[in-house]
């Protein structure tokens, strides 16, 4: 492959990322149309704690992690959906809970804190094949499930108590979303990290929306923008030695506001055409 | 003439606070009717029970024959919401929107059909929005934003229609064409439309039936009885609102 893909760890990392930059916007589409933006943060800190548990136990961190922010997403769902609790309110439950038990765990490890650093903020180096396999296959599961789910999701979005009036699966479609939002976090950690995962599911949808006419086409234009982000951002971690997932999210937030600015241009020289004179 | 909504002495409250209170009332099928009342009247929360959005506390309600909690095939039932309920921001196109009230009908996880996009032709032309199809949902006026939300109702074929004040806010000639949108649905598809509004405006005068509402129904009967009573439905008039106001 070319420069600066010619390496191994870069190759792992490309394809890696690729499939994190393609699946983060498909679920973030439906959580930013939800006003649920930060949900990929609050499911983010409980992966952490996730990571901590496996560390500790000696299980591989990527199962453990799916395992706490898959049933931590469904806890949240039904806390937001069935419980006296507000949504926000239960994703702030998420984010201390999360930290606080990874915390107490990792205070139990010989290893200290430093071994869970690649997990909160990315590592290229430290990525192996074996991983690499088990993302495409969390990719493979989330683009599968959005593709029979993706018109229901849009119709709850639009409205959900229509949809509970046509009969649609509304609670369980929900629930479906919160455990793809976590297996989407799982997949992205070893590249982008989970404190930074969860602007891939954000960033790239505020970049489409800015241009994209329909909903399907904010789904693509995200999923552009993200794939975009995600080599560019790799290329400048590697020439300049840089952590990928805050490079990954500083490419992103660049081009949504280089977008943001060509579109406010392009709407000043709509408005100037059709004025008199 | 059968039963297409039916409400037996049906009762519900908030906590301490009731809000309907023996409530027994019938929509036959192929009629047009209104369901009025003035503000906390207890008519939204009537229809959430119709819809089987809200079990009844007491009494019982049957749409096209069936509990509405535990029907089958819900894609009978069309229901527009309050225009106000859709996202602002939401960057959908109307075809997109229209599109997504079909999945009841085919089932929500299979793709769409021919017939499924004919449906969606035919429920855009049916309220005059074919050219607008392509455009996105904010870029559109309110009242053709209510003609959206009638398409997606419609396209999947549905028996019975209940509609959530999909008047208000809306200018005359909006009002004028979508009550010539309801008018042929009853009158072609032979759909049995109840609206449940705080005002009639464009479509009284092709009501079948008024139903006044106070947390229990104080009148049942055609529009003619009501204005003989001195109340006028008319277009500009402003006194069924005031009347409503005035009950009880």
């Amino acid at each position: 492959m070319p420069w600066p893909f010619e390496r191994e760890f870069m190759q792992i990392a490309l394809v890696a990322g690729l499939v994190v930059g393609a699946c983060a916007p498909l679920i973030g589409t439906f959580l930013v149309q939800k006003r649920m933006s930060l949900m990929g943060d609050g499911i983010g800190h409980l992966a952490f704690a996730g990571v901590s548990i496996g560390l500790v136990t000696d299980v591989w961190p990527i199962w453990s992690a799916l395992a706490v922010a898959v049933a931590g997403a469904v806890a949240i769902e039904l806390l937001r959906s069935h419980g006296t609790t507000s949504g926000d309110l239960a994703l702030a439950l998420a984010f201390y809970g999360g930290i606080a038990l990874a915390v107490v765990v990792m205070s139990r490890a010989d290893a200290g804190g430093a071994t869970v650093l690649p997990y909160l903020f990315g590592s290229l180096l430290t990525v192996t094949w074996s991983e690499v396999v088990v993302v495409v296959v969390l990719g493979a599961v989330i683009v599968t499930t959005i593709l029979v789910t993706g018109r229901a999701l849009f119709a709850i979005v639009l409205d959900e108590e229509s949809a509970r009036v046509a009969g649609l699966p509304v609670d369980a479609l929900n629930t479906v979303l919160a455990a793809l939002t976590a297996v989407t976090i799982v997949a992205a950690m070893r590249i982008v990290g989970v404190l930074l995962v969860a602007a891939l599911m954000v960033v790239p949808v505020a970049t489409s929306r800015l241009f994209a006419r329909s909903f399907s086409a904010t789904l693509l234009g995200a999923v552009a923008a993200a794939v975009v982000s995600v080599v560019a951002g790799l290329a400048a971690a590697r020439v300049w030695e840089l952590r990928p997932g805050g490079a990954i999210v500083l490419t992103a937030i660049v081009a949504f506001a280089l977008t943001a600015l060509a579109a406010g241009v392009a709407r000043r020289s709509r408005a100037g055409a059709v004025l008199p004179g | 003439m059968s039963v297409a909504i039916e409400a037996d002495d049906v009762g519900f409250a908030f906590g301490a606070n009731p809000v309907l209170e023996g409530v027994t009332m019938r929509v036959e099928r192929g009629e047009f009717a209104a369901l009025v009342g003035p503000n906390g009247s207890g008519k939204s929360t009537l229809l959430r029970v119709l819809l089987g959005l809200l079990a009844p506390q007491r009494g019982r309600v049957q749409l096209l024959g069936e509990d509405p909690r535990t029907m089958r095939a819900r894609w009978r039932i069309g229901y527009v919401p309050q225009r106000l309920q859709l996202p602002p921001d939401l960057p959908a196109t109307v075809e997109e929107v229209v599109r997504a009230g079909r999945l009841a009908r085919r089932g929500w996880w299979r793709r769409p059909s021919a017939a499924d996009h004919d449906a969606v032709d035919h429920a855009l032309e049916a309220v005059a929005l074919t050219e607008h199809r392509r455009r996105r949902m904010r870029e559109l006026s309110g009242g053709q934003q209510q003609r959206v939300l009638i398409a997606k109702a419609l396209v999947g074929d549905p028996a019975v229609m209940l509609l959530d004040e999909p008047i208000a806010g809306v200018d005359a000639e909006s009002q004028e064409l979508f009550r010539t949108s309801l008018v042929h649905l009853v009158e072609h598809d032979a759909v049995t439309v109840l609206l449940v509004s705080h005002e009639l405006g464009a479509v009284a005068d092709a009501l079948d039936r008024v139903i006044v509402l106070k947390r229990r129904v104080v009148f049942d009967g055609p529009p003619a009885e009501l204005t003989a009573r001195g109340v006028s439905l008319g277009v500009h008039a402003d006194d069924l609102p005031l009347w409503l106001e005035g009950l009880g």
